[in-house]
């Protein structure tokens, strides 16, 4: 304790009456360092040591506020952007149904915000090592004292006239508090080795709690019971049902969505006098029959369609589509290949929508007409 | 002095959101996976339903909790840098000295404080009535007969009000016998809780009777079945038990000599606990036991797990509460000494 420096003079009082009248004593007395300390907020305090109105409910509002926005503006992206879903036929952003967790959100985000710019801005807590801690003036003003406490940083202070002061305000135990800037100096720090492995032993604590959980115990009973219980599996079988199958058929009579039935299964000359390509010769169209043609098609048919796929010595080669028989085809004659597959060929009906497969038509005809250019595509 | 109560109702609050927050968790039926719970960026892409009550009812009972368990703390700072100042023991100083924050009774801090602790109490407030009404749609927005009614939110805040102060009543009127509390949690005090249990619970009856005209006069045959199911159904021993502890029995505090006496309020306190148990009973069993499926319908056996939830809820309450009276002040010490005769000049100038 050698570098004892002083922080301030105390003063205590008994009454409320009295500390209001020194308050306003020394606040006149020109001293603007000085602090009031008294266990509960006393009435009129504000007024005598000139305070001025708290502006803490302008940080109320801006927090509330922001909270406010941030609800909206988040579930707006949620709702209407990244995620729609159809609730209810509702619109994708429904105000009425947000209405709940934006007030939440605006009252949480306010309380949060007001409490701790008041604990940690204003006030600068949490602060265990101030001069004033563990005095004896702390435990009376702690109890049922008030006190003032006029600081040494004051342009004015001066111990022995701020002592006569009190003592004309007929304070009690008039007394000076000391601090050591060593000991305040040599306070807690964030940055030494045995802070740094504490917290790195919290770390490793708590991760591997967080592992153990999420990998180890959540796989041993009781806690796999609901994970590993009895269940039917998609084409599992299953003594439940007599057939032996797991899964059921579909009612007699039921139409898939989307589906469309083929009108000329069985009959190619049929199909290709009287199908019409619905799909109309576009950069999207042929990108998409490119794309399924070279996904469905070039394996065996090769990428140019010349029957040299990739598959070349494993599987029958199939014919060239650039022979004069192909290309005299109608559309609706491809597609019915497509649909019902020919000779070693199989249908790619459940691979390739219809839409598709017209696509996919078109996408053949440019390849033929590639090969085959006329004088007149060259102009 | 209604201070003498403020801060045991507020930890009370605290202790039953906890317990309350727990059952959902529960009945989300994989509780390894409440982290769904909430809007976090997953690898599925996906986000939670902001249109669903169930997600407002995370929302708010997340939200409640943290807003009360702040003001409740803010509260204490003081009383925390009283005990500490106090402390006889190395480990008590160390604990309340980091609890209080160290905080210094200083008036610069005081004026702050205050304003923060009067907006705090204008957020709190609003939000219990949000709590319950949240808590309300839960049913009131599904297409179950019985729960399926506007009156859910109100009625519920009532509800809630009612049974709060039932709860308090009891635990406080052992708390303030055990530690010779009279002076400061006094026999006005608790009169006036009494009031208001009589105000509610004539509140609560007025609802259960407006259900049931609802219910006629909506002319839906499903809605009067089920009331009458209520009634006079399977359950109808627990609609009794309901409407006798909460709409019959405090009618007694119309009466000033019952009000005033401390067995009776006591006895009848417990009563309306057990009452309004019977409230969320009759209201989830008997709709479920009878909803739009014939297939689900079926007389309610809770089993041992039912009554292991039940009674883990009531531990996890009153080990609760029974920590908090030990360690902190049941009462807050500021707020009682600032109201006491004497405590404030006799010629203040504020306002």
């Amino acid at each position: 304790m050698d570098n004892k420096k002083i922080y301030a003079v105390t003063g205590l009082f008994d009454t409320p009456d009295e500390i209001i009248h020194a308050t306003k004593k020394v606040s006149s007395a020109g001293y603007k360092q000085y602090d009031v300390n008294t266990p509960y907020p006393v009435h009129g305090m504000n007024i005598a040591m000139k305070l001025k109105h708290s502006k803490l409910g302008y940080f109320a509002l801006a927090f509330g506020l922001s909270g406010t926005a941030i609800a909206l503006l988040f579930m707006y992206w949620v709702t209407a952007i990244d995620y729609p879903l159809v609730i209810g036929g509702k619109p994708f952003f429904s105000l009425p149904a947000l209405i709940p967790v934006t007030f939440e959100l605006t009252v949480l985000l306010a309380s949060i915000g007001t409490v701790v710019t008041m604990l940690f801005l204003f006030f600068r807590l949490p602060n265990n090592a101030h001069p004033l801690h563990d005095t004896n003036y702390m435990k009376k003003v702690s109890e049922d004292k008030y006190g003032i406490c006029i600081e040494a940083k004051d342009k004015l202070f001066d111990a022995g006239k701020v002592r006569d002061l009190l003592i004309s305000l007929n304070a009690k135990e008039i007394s000076e508090v000391y601090y050591d800037e060593d000991y305040l100096k040599s306070n807690f720090k964030v940055y030494t080795p045995q802070f740094m492995g504490f917290l790195l032993i919290v770390f490793i604590v708590v991760s591997s709690a967080i592992y153990y959980y999420n990998n180890k115990m959540l796989y041993k009973p009781p806690y796999n019971w609901m994970m590993e219980q009895d269940r039917v599996n998609p084409q599992s079988k299953s003594s439940f049902f007599a057939d032996g199958f797991g899964m059921r058929q579909p009612v007699e009579g039921t139409v898939s969505r989307g589906h469309l039935p083929y009108l000329y299964a069985g009959q190619p000359e049929e199909a290709g006098a009287k199908l019409v390509n619905p799909v109309s010769v576009t950069k999207e169209n042929l990108a998409l029959g490119q794309k399924k043609f070279l996904t469905f098609c070039s394996p065996c048919h090769g990428n140019f369609a010349k029957g040299d796929g990739r598959l070349n010595n494993l599987f029958p080669v199939p014919p060239s589509l650039h022979s004069d028989k192909v290309r005299t085809w109608t559309d609706g004659r491809i597609f019915h290949v497509i649909t019902e597959g020919q000779n070693l060929m199989p249908s790619y009906a459940t691979q390739v929508t219809p839409e598709e497969r017209w696509a996919i038509v078109l996408y053949v005809r440019a390849l033929q007409r590639a090969l085959n250019a006329k004088e007149e595509d060259l102009k | 002095m209604e201070t003498g109560i403020a801060r045991f109702a507020e930890g009370m609050t605290i202790f039953a959101v906890m317990c309350a927050g727990i059952f959902p968790l529960i009945h989300v039926g994989r509780p390894w996976l409440d982290a769904y719970l909430t809007p976090y960026p997953n690898q599925h892409s996906l986000w939670v339903n902001f249109t669903s009550p169930l997600l407002w009812d995370v929302f708010a009972v997340s939200t409640y909790f943290t807003v009360s368990f702040i003001f409740w703390y803010v509260g204490l700072i003081p009383d925390f840098a009283t005990l500490r100042d106090k402390a006889v023991t190395k480990i008590k100083k160390v604990v309340y000295s980091v609890l209080s924050l160290g905080w210094r009774h200083s008036n610069r801090h005081w004026q702050h404080y205050e304003m923060v602790y009067l907006i705090l109490a204008g957020f709190a407030t609003p939000l219990v009535l949000s709590v319950h009404t949240i808590v309300s749609f839960d049913f009131a927005v599904s297409i179950v007969p019985g729960w399926h009614t506007t009156i859910f939110p109100p009625y519920f805040v009532a509800g809630a009000v009612f049974s709060g102060f039932a709860m308090v009543q009891n635990v406080l009127i052992v708390v303030r016998k055990i530690f010779n509390y009279e002076h400061i949690i006094t026999l006005d005090t608790l009169e006036k809780m009494n009031k208001i249990m009589l105000l509610t619970g004539s509140l609560v009856g007025y609802a259960y009777a407006m259900e049931f005209f609802i219910a006629w006069y909506s002319g839906s045959p499903i809605e009067l079945f089920t009331f009458v199911n209520r009634a006079f159904g399977d359950y109808a021993w627990a609609y009794w038990i309901m409407i006798s502890c909460n709409l019959l029995l405090p009618q007694l505090f119309w009466f000033k000599k019952l009000r005033r006496t401390i067995p009776v309020m006591f006895i009848i306190s417990i009563f309306v606990n057990v009452g309004m148990w019977f409230e969320r009973f009759v209201i989830i069993v008997t709709s479920l036991s009878r909803d739009f499926l014939p297939s689900s319908w079926a007389y309610y056996k809770p089993t041992i797990v039912d009554f292991g939830m039940l009674i883990g809820s009531f531990g996890l309450f009153f080990t609760l509460v029974l920590l908090f009276t030990k360690f902190m002040p049941v009462v807050s010490i500021a707020e009682v000494k600032a109201v006491i005769k004497g405590a404030q000049p006799s010629h203040h100038e504020d306002k």
